[in-house]
């Protein structure tokens, strides 16, 4: 990607110096390290690393989910402010993910049907007729190709792990964040519905223009879907770049090995293998 | 949820701990309703009756007669008379007269007593003290009396001259039918030093102790979970200050504040409900501490995050997305706290520290009593044993109860 394009880019999400440290004295570890990036509104961005690398650590400090220990993060260039629920939750207005396991993120004693309506009233819709929230709500089921009929009055745990995960890109679809982090959202489940969820994040992304953040331990991956990809080591950033200088012609070690572990990286990519 | 419910009334522990419970639970709801009597009238002029049925000895002279011809009469009367002491000393008189020991069965009453009119004679009785001789004497007369035929003459003072007159008399086959007698009263577990009826004040103790255990469970599971909630989730400052309370209360036994407080209350004020609220504010301190601990492992769950993104607020999230996981928990732990705040009270109002006797029994007031009044010594076993085993029933149904839902959820422990 051209430098000066970047120039006109927005920057909607900045990180200096973000540091996490889990512990006190002599048990204490650095998840993250001291790192520093800046997202591009509507860019694809892709954080891969092996397993522990911090990435969920990383994810869940832009979330604001929990407090960094070290650095700052700026979103739309001004300092991220969220001390108080009211200015939290106008942060999560912008900033949305999908989580590891889709097993653990719901609920299990609310009906998918609240779900959906959390993401209508987080969006102003609370005061709207009946009939429109379940047009919304079908709406957005049908664009992970889910029956909002089928899945009304019912339970998450009934769904199976892919239907979970594309129940969490609905979610999306209502709340139309401006930046999503997608951590790892295909890696607990099966090959067949991957492809599909992948799909569905694209064409989601596609339809919004919003930033997407992926995280995956899959440099392949990483390589196919983004723009801008960072490799993280022990927490540490150890190379990033547009996704074509980072793995086409990677420098540090780490990424080479990470690169090897993908055979078919510079043949056709296969989806099903994601 | 309706499908955890149905586990729970599977597992076998439970629902026999639940059905122990909900028996004594409905005899206490129940019993009232029917005998109306106050649980603390006083009935016996005298302590501890035993248990039995007792009829009214002025009815039964009121009463019509029956004539029946029975056998065995005298045999009975002869073997109430009798108790295990007589038969031993009619036994030592035997043996000093010269009777082989091997020949006398003290259970064969029939056999004792043709024995004893063969062989005793008054003439005999050498080389005993002269009381022994005549405690002798007086048995073989009582004895021969029961044996005999006479009946029993009733006399009355009649009015004008102011002498006895026979007015009515009763021979020996004469009978009465228990259902023409009127005034009948069964004490089945006969009364206490006051002279109430135990059944009735025992069913009202337990009720009394059962409201007591869960007002006093309530109030410490209530505290135990707002407490532990709010540490677990909250965490900061409001974490270190909870425990630091916590830790307070944890240092002091809780008993001996229980202790502390019931006295400086006074016995005066000392109502049930007092009581019942004392202890449960001396005893949430390991519920925090447990909800705590799993307050701690559930709020970086995805869940919770999620529901965070979905910009609720820590009320809602507390409410929705902690308490639902770890309800099955504190109704354990609910139960729990209710049967140890039983037997607080039991213990507290043994040390003469309970509620004010005047009002109400609990269980641990007639524990109280029967001792105060050395029931236990003197073998008046009706006093404490059903109260006893009163105690017993309710804290082994509700522990019953707390192994059944701790196998159905925490599966590690099932069998
Ligand atoms: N709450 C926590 N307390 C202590 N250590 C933590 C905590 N969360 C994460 N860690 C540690 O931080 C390190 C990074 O964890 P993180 O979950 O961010 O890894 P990851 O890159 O997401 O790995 P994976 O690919 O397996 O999801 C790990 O070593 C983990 O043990
Ligand atoms: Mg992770």
């Amino acid at each position: 990607m051209a430098e000066e394009s970047k120039q006109e880019r927005k920057v909607c999400l900045r990180g200096t110096n973000l540091t996490k440290r889990f512990g006190f004295g002599r048990s204490q570890m650095v998840a993250v390290d001291h790192v520093d990036f800046q997202f591009y509104e509507s860019e694809i961005i892709s954080i891969v690393g092996e397993s522990g690398s911090g990435k969920t650590t990383l994810a869940k400090m832009l979330l604001g989910l929990i407090s960094s220990s070290d650095g700052d993060i700026y979103f739309q260039e001004q300092k991220r402010d969220i001390r108080s629920q009211k200015k939290k939750k106008e942060y999560w207005k912008n900033i949305q993910a999908i989580f590891q396991d889709p097993f653990s993120s719901y609920n299990t004693f609310i009906k998918i049907d609240e779900v959906l309506l959390d993401c209508i009233n987080m969006r102003g819709g609370k005061k709207l007729p009946h009939a429109k929230k379940v047009e919304l709500m079908t709406e957005a089921c049908s664009f992970v190709n889910l029956k909002f009929a089928e899945l009304t009055n019912k339970y998450p745990f009934e769904l199976s792990g892919g239907q979970m995960q594309r129940l969490m890109i609905a979610r999306i679809f209502l709340l139309k964040p401006k930046i999503l982090i997608a951590d790892e959202p295909t890696s607990m489940i099966d090959a067949c519905s991957r492809a599909t969820i992948l799909d569905m994040l694209l064409a989601l992304r596609k339809e919004t223009g919003m930033t997407l953040i992926f995280i995956t331990h899959d440099i392949g991956l990483a390589y196919f879907v983004s723009d801008s990809v960072y490799i993280m080591e022990r927490g540490k950033f150890v190379e990033s770049g547009t996704a074509d200088s980072v793995i086409l012609h990677a420098k540090e070690a780490y990424t080479k090995r990470l690169i090897n572990d993908v055979p078919k990286i510079h043949e056709e990519w296969d989806l099903s293998t994601v | 949820m309706n499908n955890t419910i149905k586990q729970v009334f599977r597992s076998p522990k439970f629902l026999v701990g639940f059905i122990i419970f909900s028996m004594i639970l409905l005899t206490a709801v129940i019993y009232p309703v029917i005998v109306r009597d106050p649980p603390l009238a006083i009935l016996g002029q005298g302590t501890f009756f035993e248990p039995g049925v007792y009829v009214s000895t002025f009815d039964t002279f009121q009463a019509k007669r029956y004539k029946l011809d029975l056998e065995d009469a005298a045999t009975k009367r002869i073997a109430a008379r009798l108790g295990p002491q007589e038969r031993q000393d009619l036994k030592a008189w035997l043996v000093t007269a010269g009777v082989p020991e091997a020949s006398i069965d003290t259970s064969d009453t029939t056999a004792l007593m043709d024995l004893w009119v063969n062989t005793y004679d008054p003439a005999k009785s050498e080389g005993m003290t002269s009381a022994k001789r005549n405690y002798y004497e007086r048995l073989d007369l009582s004895l021969k009396g029961i044996l005999g035929t006479e009946g029993v003459i009733i006399a009355t003072t009649n009015a004008e001259t102011g002498l006895l007159e026979e007015s009515d008399s009763f021979a020996r086959d004469d009978f009465v039918n228990l259902n023409q007698i009127p005034v009948v009263r069964v004490l089945p577990l006969g009364t206490d030093n006051f002279g109430r009826d135990m059944l009735t004040e025992l069913i009202a103790a337990t009720r009394t102790s059962l409201l007591i255990g869960f007002v006093a469970g309530i109030v410490a599971t209530s505290i135990g979970l707002i407490l532990g909630l709010m540490a677990g989730y909250i965490g900061g400052i409001v974490d270190d200050f909870i425990m630091f309370v916590t830790n307070l209360f944890t240092v002091i036994p809780s008993f001996v504040l229980l202790i502390l407080i019931s006295f400086s209350i006074g016995q005066e004020s000392r109502g049930a409900f007092t009581i019942a609220v004392v202890i449960g504010l001396t005893s949430w301190v390991w519920t925090t501490r447990a909800v705590r601990a799993q307050v701690f492992s559930l709020r970086n769950r995805d869940h919770v995050n999620l529901s965070k993104l979905s910009g609720h607020s820590i009320f809602r999230i507390m409410l929705k997305d902690i308490l639902p996981y770890i309800a099955s928990y504190v109704v354990m732990a609910l139960i729990l706290q209710i049967s140890s705040g039983i037997l607080a009270e039991a213990a507290l109002s043994i040390l003469g520290l309970g509620p004010k006797t005047t009002e109400v029994p609990t269980l641990g007031l007639m524990m109280n009593w029967a001792m105060i009044y050395s029931a236990h010594v003197t073998g008046k076993w009706w006093a404490y044993i059903p109260v006893l085993v009163d105690i017993a029933l309710v804290s082994f149904s509700m522990n019953l109860m707390n192994t059944g839902l701790d196998q159905v959820f925490n599966p590690a422990l099932r069998e």
